[in-house]
């Protein structure tokens, strides 16, 4: 018993060792990364150390809400963050964001006029577009008929227990508000209340509210319809042949996923230079080649592969766009949203 | 007995008040204002946040949860005790390893655990593709009270199993012995002898399964689809989408003190006059 | 002997019922598809790339460290104070049984987050050492709830007796408390080590400064797709632990052997 309890802890002791040697470079720069899950091809982060002689802290988290709890109690140090269009803009509005000095950033130049000055960054001061997609609708063609356009496929009772919508207040209501042909970021008590007694009308047809699992259940033919963002319906058919996304006539959500510096950093500086290299054609080329999602960059979209470039749901025409509007922070107007969603779901 | 060793506790006593204590203290603190704690100036005292929490809407979702938690602890407990009996009784050769057996698929992850219960589950899930093989029509068995049922099972069945097994292991074989002497069948030895001698264990496990039961989020969410409400969602909820701290913690409050009345209620059953696990009511 | 049947078949549905998921993972392990809605065909490039996975190979590290540390540290200081609290009066026992019962209580939402503001406001830089303490304070309930009922059914007889037999209370502590409540001890620790190997939200909200583990990067995966060289990872880490067990009971058995061959 004395003999197995040393030994265990001889290796304990040399594990520790070991793998706390390795790596360990205490001169250069440490910069604290804070993404998405599996948002970024890892080699580009090992590109950047080994060019820059900079080291980089990688985190990533699940939700934004997650991300906002944690910077917003002011216990981080990220020195760049990657995250979604309505909370940057909670962040922004609340003082957490540090202007960027576009001067460090020269591969700016190539991101897209129409994505530089947006709604959540309307002097286009402190971000820096990374992806880009839709809210829609994917389907299974051998189970739907016909070619559906309209918001009416989620709630047509043909395919009732074959509908899977989202775990998300926003995505949901914006889609019964949008068929309603009222905005997404309303607050309208009236305009919320139709929509809540059409969500709830929906509910003996709807599956399930999922987030995760969504594009594995519809590749694996488990529901005919569900509600979805863009860059996962384009990897979901990029897997099953039998899918189609498209994005209703009524009108729809567009949204950005961007990258910031929080105030919290100690070095500005190479932050920026790693969203410059983020930013370099041939870097954002293999980043698309990994995450799949639409890109913002002008001169990366010309070299995609044909497959991704002649897909609707990766590269959406003008019109569809014009038809799509951005989620904006509500502030306080959130708990009006919260209330009806529980509502919603307690039903 | 040895009232000198009680010192030995002292220590985590001080850990438990820093830890344990001063951070409840803290939730308590959110659950009677509005918006943060931390500003002295701003801090508004209020009980609106538990007049919110009798809200039927609330309280619905608290009573799902508890019958959902009941139910599956039941569960645990009936099929859990059989099996830290069979442990027990196995030759303590291979009895460790059977143990580790039993214990190592939870350190596989729970969500990916979880996520493999919804592909053997689904429509179009292994088990539904054998009935469809035998010509047997599909089950609906994902989505729905069932998948949650079995998903807190298998999730918990082993904080069931260890404490039983624990107590029933150098349980005085002795004691057994002399009942089957004065004559007992092994129906009355068990109900008399080895049930009550197990109690302690099994009420360690009632409460090692129950409570996280009830406050749990990843099961209902993804093997219940999040069609219903439930306290553990509701919570997560609160305090990472909504923001609402406030309610949250009140919501918190709330179950902690549910839980802590049906521990008291439980340790009624505990015959032992020591009362080493029970509470103070 | 049908009894003995009954018991096998009894056994084999329960480990049916817990191997099952595991078995999915595994298969899908070699899955050269990164949806588990379909099978793309066998393939080994996702062990492959698990050893240039830095992500992964950081979270482990730091996922095995931090559970064996912990559940350690927990185990001695929850055993310790069982002890302890066992022999307190009725009443303070039953309130000192009760705050320990919080953590158990409590979602790990709420443990994780005032646990972080506890750390904020005592200036804490968020880190490994947060991150372990966290886990600690979680983790010594659990052991606690598995070591007192096993002090509960102590014989105390045999106390006495060593104490009559001029043992100092210290050495029937070592010599005959321990081995009696061992079992608990080692459910304990069994117990602390799954928590930790397993915990999310408590470790996110309480870390930083790069440090991870396997639970924050699959859930934060989840969104996009958990990546196959997880179930990759998970099936190499079943594998050990398999070969482990294996290994060490070979070891028992030929130690059985000796006892038996080279007694007396």
């Amino acid at each position: 018993m004395k003999k197995s309890i040393l030994t265990v802890t001889i290796v304990i002791v040399l594990l520790l060792a070991f793998v706390g040697c390795s790596g360990e470079n205490k001169d250069s720069v440490v910069l604290n990364v804070l993404n998405y899950g599996e948002y970024i091809d890892m080699d580009l982060l090992d590109e950047f150390e080994n060019t820059y002689d900079v080291k980089i802290n990688y985190e990533i988290y699940p939700t934004p809400e997650d991300m906002y709890t944690k910077v917003k109690s002011g216990a981080t140090n990220f020195d760049l963050i990657i995250s979604s269009d309505y909370m940057i803009e909670r962040l922004i509005n609340e003082g957490w964001v540090e202007e960027l000095d576009y001067d460090n950033i020269p591969n700016y130049q190539y991101i897209d006029e129409d994505f530089k000055k947006t709604a959540y960054d309307p002097e286009g001061k402190y971000t820096v577009p990374y992806f880009w997609g839709t809210l829609g609708i994917l389907y299974d063609t051998t189970k739907v008929q016909g070619t559906p356009t309209s918001w009416d496929l989620l709630w047509d009772d043909n395919y009732s227990g074959q509908i899977l919508m989202m775990d998300s207040q926003r995505d949901s209501l914006g889609a019964a508000l949008k068929k309603l042909g009222y905005s997404l970021n309303t607050t309208n008590e009236s305009e919320l209340e139709e929509a809540k007694q059409l969500l709830i009308q929906q509910k003996p047809l709807v599956l399930a509210y999922v987030v995760d699992e969504v594009r594995d259940m519809m590749i694996g033919g488990e529901a005919a319809v569900a509600l979805l963002w863009s860059g996962e319906a384009v990897a979901a058919m990029g897997e099953n042949e039998n899918l189609a996304y498209y994005v209703p006539e009524e009108g729809s959500n567009v949204w950005v996923d961007a990258m910031f510096i929080p105030n919290t950093t100690t070095n500005k500086k190479e932050a920026e230079m790693f969203i410059n290299f983020l930013t370099d054609k041939d870097n954002t080329l293999r980043n698309i080649d990994y995450v799949w999602y639409s890109t913002v960059h002008t001169e990366a979209i010309n070299e995609v592969e044909e497959f991704l470039f002649d897909n609707p749901g990766f590269n959406p025409s003008d019109d569809i766009l014009d038809r799509t509007e951005m989620f904006r922070d509500l502030g306080d107007s959130l708990q009006l949203y919260y209330r009806i969603w529980t509502e919603v779901l307690a039903n | 007995m040895n009232k000198k060793q009680k010192f030995f506790a002292f220590p985590y006593v001080l850990w438990m008040f820093i830890f344990i204590v001063l951070p409840i203290v803290l939730v308590f603190l959110y659950s009677i204002t509005t918006k943060e704690v931390n500003n002295i100036k701003t801090i508004n005292f209020t009980l609106n946040n538990y007049k919110l929490f009798f809200d039927p809407l609330y309280i619905g979702v608290t009573i799902r949860s508890i019958n959902l938690a009941l139910v599956s602890t039941i569960f645990c407990l009936v099929l859990g005790y059989p099996i830290a009996y069979i442990i027990s009784k196995i030759h303590s050769k291979h009895r460790n390893t059977v143990l580790l057996l039993f214990i190592l698929p939870m350190w596989m992850n729970m969500l990916l655990r979880t996520y493999a219960w919804m592909t053997i589950l689904g429509n179009n899930g292994i088990i539904n593709n054998f009935l469809n093989m035998l010509g047997l029509p599909s089950l609906r068995l994902l989505y729905n009270n069932s998948a949650i049922i079995i998903g807190m099972v298998y999730n918990f069945l082993p904080f069931m199993v260890l404490p039983i097994y624990t107590a029933l292991s150098k349980m005085d074989q002795h004691l057994v012995e002399a009942s089957h002497d004065l004559g007992a069948d092994n129906r009355t030895t068990f109900l008399k002898v080895i049930l009550p001698l197990s109690l302690p264990g099994v009420i360690s496990g009632i409460i090692m399964v129950f409570m996280p039961a009830v406050s749990s989020f990843v099961i209902p969410r993804l093997l219940g689809g999040n069609r219903s409400l439930y306290i553990g969602t509701l919570i997560e909820n609160l305090f990472l989408v909504t923001g609402d701290w406030n309610f949250g913690s009140a919501v918190a409050i709330m179950m902690m003190l549910i839980i802590l009345v049906s521990m008291s209620i439980l340790n009624r059953f505990d015959v032992d006059k020591e009362g080493g696990g029970s509470s103070l009511w | 002997m049908v009894k003995r049947n009954l018991h096998k078949i009894y056994m084999g549905l329960i480990f049916v019922f817990l191997y099952a998921p595991i078995l999915v993972l595994v298969t899908y392990s070699f899955n050269d598809s990164t949806s588990r809605g379909t099978w793309g065909g066998f393939t080994l490039k996702w062990y492959i790339d698990l050893f240039n996975d830095r992500d992964i190979k950081t979270a482990l590290y730091y996922t095995v460290i931090v559970a064996v540390l912990a559940a350690t540290i927990a185990t001695f200081i929850g055993t310790i104070s069982a002890i302890g609290l066992y022999n307190f009066n009725k009443t303070p026992k039953a309130i000192m049984v009760n705050i320990n019962y919080l953590p158990v209580v409590n979602p790990d939402i709420v443990t994780g987050l005032s646990l972080m503001i506890l750390y904020l406001s005592t200036n804490m830089r968020l880190g490994f050492l947060s991150m372990l303490l966290s886990h600690i304070t979680f983790d010594i309930p659990f052991v606690i709830l598995a070591v007192m009922p096993k002090l509960k059914s102590l014989n105390k007889h045999l106390t006495e007796a060593a104490l009559d037999l001029g043992a100092t209370p210290l050495y029937a502590l070592r010599k005959v408390v321990i081995p009696e409540i061992m079992p608990g001890i080692i459910t304990g620790f069994l117990i602390a080590f799954t928590l930790s190997i397993d915990d999310f939200v408590i470790s996110f909200f309480t870390t930083g400064s790069g440090v991870t583990n396997l639970s924050i990067v699959i859930y934060s995966m989840a969104r996009r797709g958990v990546k196959p060289t997880i179930n990759a990872l998970s099936t190499l880490m079943l594998t050990v632990v398999l070969i482990l067990l294996f290994l060490i009971n070979k070891r028992s058995a030929l130690v059985e052997g000796q006892k038996n061959n080279g007694g007396h």
